[in-house]
């Protein structure tokens, strides 16, 4: 038996399974997820702080400047979408920078669930994915069947992978249990008929967790329900990804690598706009769990304009001079 | 490339000239020393000369005292507000020329420029600004009406934290009208040297500062000089032990700040993540070369395992290299000497039969370097434990009880820093209250604030510096 | 039995002893030394302290600490105000030993006794206030909350003053306990008997055993292993001249201890808050507060 196995592979049930003491009622969750060691606010900010005061210039700014590009999930979530706008994007996911061919493509396309379908067509054999949003996404304000429904939806249309929303209400009133299984529902949804599964990338929405302590606990109620890749926002609230939360992150995948052998991925979504900040988070997840995660299998970014911004960046490396907004594509 | 390996980053030399020579820097003037004598000052980690500094003797040491003798009448005399536009003056100095002496203190020092710029430097100007603010407030201190400066204080200072030293003596020294002498380290003259180029810029009255780079001969004639009036000095108890036995009889005031074993305590139910951060940061900050480093880490034996697993993941990640590099984490040991003596205690605690570990790193060919190291399975007896040893070195011992942490902890001739790890408020303050130490940091370690008195128990000497509390030293109360 | 068999009814003589961890030790060298009056007029035989007296007195005011300075401020007042009462109530016997003593009229002695009984009032008044005169909170540039506290430096040894007998014993005692040290007190060499009955008093005021202790006998006997004592935290020189003073701080400097070294003091001024602060450590305690927390705001 390997060490560790990937959250979306065909062995972590069983390594789940042996949770199952922990995920037996709402008692045995609370308990375990209120014994978790606690989380210095000041400690944890201040760490994620001196991460963010590394020095990435030359070879190691290209480096990470493509891999972020890599892992970008590109994203259009908004009411007005198209499905010209929702084409435009798949071809700049495919090629962002038009200019230069050697630019990587980057590792998926996000939209709502209506525009799987189009979105697929658009991308094709690319082998960049489409990602959608589901269960009732922002609020997640719907009744299950509902949700299950948004999913099943997505997933029938083509989605690879499916976004889903926590019912923070449920877990800020301490209904772990309610939480746990509607995820387990969730990722049964992602289900195909041919039995392979989309991958389930669980958000908390963690500016609306309140605290770091809460959004430890989430992290690890998701991993235990099944989440591929744990996912810290919507990018619709005030505060989104930031480089503490998505510590936080951080550490429950390593911790539950360590725990129950299972690696899951984490995703940080909205707020990140910029290179500098997305080589902030690179140097995270290189300090906290290091290269098994610096790839797209575990690592996204969810944004729509850090990309462009990224781009400039690499034809100011490339070229020498630094780049313009009229030198990339608007989307 | 396949990896994400940090391209270099090296902060540029440039922005600091470092002259060939310097002189003794009295009543205002760079002068050579009486006797001629010099000595080199190196880069620690690359053992590179940066500079040859005039040694000062017992004459040098006499004619500064004067100096300052000389400049305490019209210095004590000029109205306190005056006296603390001076000192703000040296603070927006400070800031101005932050990044030069960033660079000059990590060249002279081997510390980590991350350190310098985010840690030295910025508490370097707000302890001047701090104390400038306190010169015409004398009368609200707490120490009675119209409180007098003392006269001349002669002040030593250690090699660790050369510029952030000299700011915790000179700013209240000067702020409440004493004239100073202060001897840098040997091995780290040059930010003293720039200073003095800094009172020259603001202003500041010949004679008010003095500076006499030399060895421990000079710091013994400038505690032992008849005209001086106040005594300041950190560094080794040893050291200090002397100095307090030289100064017997007389009517010097004396403040020391010395060694220290400081016990960082991690209860079971400690923020973890945040505790091995705090653990670091309180043995490998400034290579641990820190009079108040955590460097007996005590952890509760329910959790020693885990902390010591994440405790060596952690390690693991340490970038140790050119302090000049913005990203690294662990520089040089400041000498030859000092290498020698972290060797050697560290030989010991493998001898006494202390487990060692280190991460796998590199070490640079040339200069002074030392791989952070634990010790798990030390005991109260094992001299690692005990001695301080100034260096990148954890011991690691376990307990069982609060009462048992709370025993081992305080089972030392020192007692300047503690740390305590857990999430029950009520355990910190009752721990925090047993514990025979100057400074307790509670689920954070090795915090500084010129607004927060810092000083020792026991052997660890006695005496504040910073805060209000820092003021006393100073004045004639 | 005639009158006049009456009137010579002899009186009863006190044996003084010295008063160790709360009990009335002989010392334990089984040595005294003579004590006169001003004019050299015998008044009793004082026990002559050895160095083990001392260093028996050390071991009960170490084991004293923990409890004393763990007491809370107002406990400590309280006992304080205690001896006050009890000395107010034996002050016939104080006016009387300390005239004998320091040669003074009866209107003097009791001008010096009712000083010293109102020093211990006042020091009484300080012990649950000296903390919010010399601690507070700092305003650290920093999510932090930080508190400075005064704490007892530990056990202190006091050579207390050799003229002024009581009111300068009680000068330099008070204030080293009001704060939750413990003490190891050289009485006057030449003048002991009102420290030892002072002890008495102590022993009826609830103060515990070994919180001050008190040694009669040559100064510089009992002082010199106190000084190099390495379990003694800090030294009060008040009775000790020039050249033992100068001795007696070189000693001290190894453990480095904090040493008061003497000076001119009229007793019988208004004491201030030297000697309260002379003997605490500045204890600063960090904890971090807040932080901007997940949501953004503080929590």
């Amino acid at each position: 038996m390997p060490l560790t196995v990937p959250a979306h592979g065909p062995e972590a049930a069983a390594r789940l399974a042996s949770m199952s003491d922990v995920t037996a009622s709402d008692g045995s969750l609370r308990r375990f997820l209120h014994g978790l060691p606690g989380v210095d606010a000041v400690g944890l900010e201040g760490r994620a702080a001196t991460l963010g005061t590394r020095s990435i210039k030359t070879t190691a700014k290209a480096y990470a400047i493509d891999l972020a590009i890599s892992m970008i999930d590109l994203t259009t979530l908004e009411g007005a979408d198209t499905p010209g706008k929702v084409r435009a994007l798949c071809a700049k996911g495919v090629h962002p920078d038009p200019l230069d061919r050697s630019t990587p493509k980057v590792a998926a396309i996000c939209v709502y669930p209506d525009m799987v379908k189009v979105a697929k067509e658009s991308l094709g054999d690319s082998g960049v994915k489409v990602a959608s949003v589901a269960t009732a996404f922002p609020a997640g304000r719907a009744a299950l069947p509902v949700k299950l429904a948004d999913v099943a939806d997505a997933v029938a249309a083509g989605a690879d992978e499916v976004d889903m929303v926590i019912d923070r209400g449920a877990f800020l009133a301490g209904h772990y249990l309610k939480v746990y299984d509607e995820i387990r529902a969730v990722k049964e949804a992602c289900r195909r008929p041919d039995s392979t599964s989309a991958h389930l990338k669980v958000i908390f929405e963690t500016g609306e967790l309140s605290t770091y302590d809460n959004i430890r606990r989430a992290s690890w109620l998701g991993m235990l329900a099944g989440a591929d890749f744990i996912k810290t926002s919507t990018g619709k609230v005030a505060v989104n990804a930031t480089p503490p939360n998505t510590l936080i992150l951080l550490e429950a995948v390593r911790d539950f690598r360590e725990t129950v052998g299972v690696q899951v991925g984490v995703k940080p979504a909205g707020g990140i706009r910029t290179t500098k900040d997305a080589i902030k988070f690179l140097v995270l997840v290189n300090e906290t769990v290091g290269e098994d995660w610096l790839s797209n299998d575990w690592f996204r970014f969810g944004a729509s304009s850090l990309l462009n911004d990224l781009l400039m960046q690499r034809q100011k490396l490339s070229t020498g001079r630094y780049s313009g907004p009229d030198y990339v594509t608007v989307d | 490339m396949t990896t994400f390996d940090y391209a270099p980053a090296p902060e540029s030399r440039a922005v600091v000239d470092i002259a060939p020579s310097y002189g003794l820097f009295i009543d205002g003037e760079f002068t050579e020393a009486a006797d001629g004598k010099v000595f080199k000052t190196v880069s620690p980690s690359s053992e590179e000369v940066l500079s040859e500094v005039a040694q000062a003797g017992e004459a040098d040491v006499d004619r500064a005292v004067k100096a300052a003798r000389k400049a305490f009448t019209t210095w004590s005399a000029i109205p306190g507000a005056e006296r603390a536009k001076y000192l703000f003056r040296i603070a927006r100095i400070i800031q101005e020329r932050s990044r030069e002496l960033a660079v000059l203190e990590t060249l002279d020092n081997g510390k980590p420029i991350r350190e310098t710029r985010d840690a030295d430097l910025p508490l370097v100007a707000a302890h001047f600004f701090y104390y400038a603010g306190w010169a015409d407030k004398l009368d609200h201190a707490g120490y009675g009406a119209n409180p007098k400066p003392l006269g001349v204080a002669g002040q030593v200072i250690p090699w660790n934290f050369p510029l952030l030293m000299l700011a915790w003596k000179i700013a209240p020294a000067l702020a409440t009208g004493n004239t100073v002498v202060l001897k840098p380290a040997e091995t780290t003259p040059l930010s003293a040297l720039f200073f003095a180029d800094i009172c020259r810029q603001a202003g500041l009255p010949k004679g008010v500062v003095n500076i006499l780079p030399g060895y421990g001969d000079a710091g013994a004639a400038l505690v032992g000089h008849p005209d001086v009036n106040k005594v300041a000095f950190t560094g080794s108890t040893a050291v200090g032990k002397a100095i307090a036995r030289s100064i017997a009889g007389t009517h010097k005031k004396v403040t020391l700040e010395l060694g220290g074993k400081g016990a960082n305590i991690v209860f079971d139910d400690a923020p973890i993540d945040q505790a091995v951060e705090g653990i670091v940061n309180g043995i490998f900050f400034n290579q641990g070369q820190v009079c108040c480093a955590g460097s007996r880490l005590l952890l509760q034996e329910s959790v020693a395992d885990e902390v010591l697993d994440a405790l060596k993941r952690r390690l693991s990640t340490l970038r140790i290299g050119d302090p000049l590099d913005k990203n690294t984490d662990v520089g040089a040991i400041n000498s030859a000497e000092q290498l020698a003596r972290i060797t050697a205690l560290a030989d010991s605690g493998e001898a006494e039969g202390a487990e060692r570990w280190s991460p796998a790193c590199e070490l640079p060919s040339s200069g002074y370097w030392f791989a952070p190291t634990l010790f798990t399975g030390v005991t109260q007896a094992h001299r690692i434990a005990r001695e301080e040893i100034f260096g990148p070195v954890l011991s690691v011992l376990t307990f069982r009880t609060p009462a048992e942490a709370v025993e081992k902890a305080n089972n030392s001739q020192y007692g300047l820093s503690a740390g305590i790890w857990t999430e029950k408020g009520s355990r910190i303050l009752s721990v925090a209250n047993q514990l025979r130490a100057g400074v307790v940091w509670a689920n954070t370690f090795n915090k500084f604030d010129p607004t927060s008195p810092f000083g020792g128990y026991k052997e660890s000497g006695f005496g504040r510096e910073g805060g209000r509390h820092g003021l006393e030293a100073y004045l004639d109360v | 039995m005639s009158e006049s068999e009456k009137a010579a009814r002899l009186s009863v003589f006190k044996t003084y002893k010295l008063f160790v961890g709360g009990k009335f030790p002989r010392s334990e060298s089984g040595r005294v030394y003579e004590v006169t009056d001003s004019k050299g007029r015998w008044l009793a035989n004082a026990p002559q302290s050895s160095r083990k007296d001392a260093r028996d007195a050390v071991v009960a005011a170490r084991k004293a600490f923990a409890g004393w300075s763990g007491a809370t401020a107002y406990n400590r007042g309280q006992i304080l105000y205690r001896v006050a009462e009890m000395l107010e109530g034996r002050r016939d016997q104080f006016v009387r030993e300390v005239g004998d003593a320091e040669g003074l009229s009866k209107s003097k002695a009791g001008a010096v006794v009712d000083a010293a009984i109102d020093r211990w009032v006042w020091y009484a008044g300080w012990t649950d206030k000296i903390a919010q005169i010399v601690g507070g909170a700092n305003p650290v540039a920093g999510p932090y909350f930080n508190l400075s506290s005064p704490e007892p430096t530990g056990v202190v040894a006091i050579l207390a003053p050799q003229e002024s007998s009581f009111l300068g014993l009680v000068s330099v005692v008070a204030p080293v306990i009001a704060t939750g040290n413990t003490a190891v007190v050289v009485t006057s060499e030449a003048s002991p008997l009102p420290a030892l009955s002072l002890g008495e008093v102590l022993a009826t005021s609830d103060l515990p055993g070994g919180v001050v202790n008190l040694l009669s006998g040559r100064t510089a006997e009992i002082a010199t292993p106190l000084a190099a004592h390495q379990d003694v935290n800090a030294i009060d020189l008040a009775g000790a001249e020039e050249v033992l003073a100068k001795e007696l701080e070189i000693a001290a400097a190894d453990n480095l201890k904090r040493v008061r070294r003497p000076q001119p003091v009229d007793w019988a001024a208004d004491p201030g808050t030297e000697r309260l602060t002379s003997f605490l450590e500045t204890k600063t305690v960090w904890h971090p507060a807040g932080g901007s927390g997940s949501s953004g705001a503080a929590y």
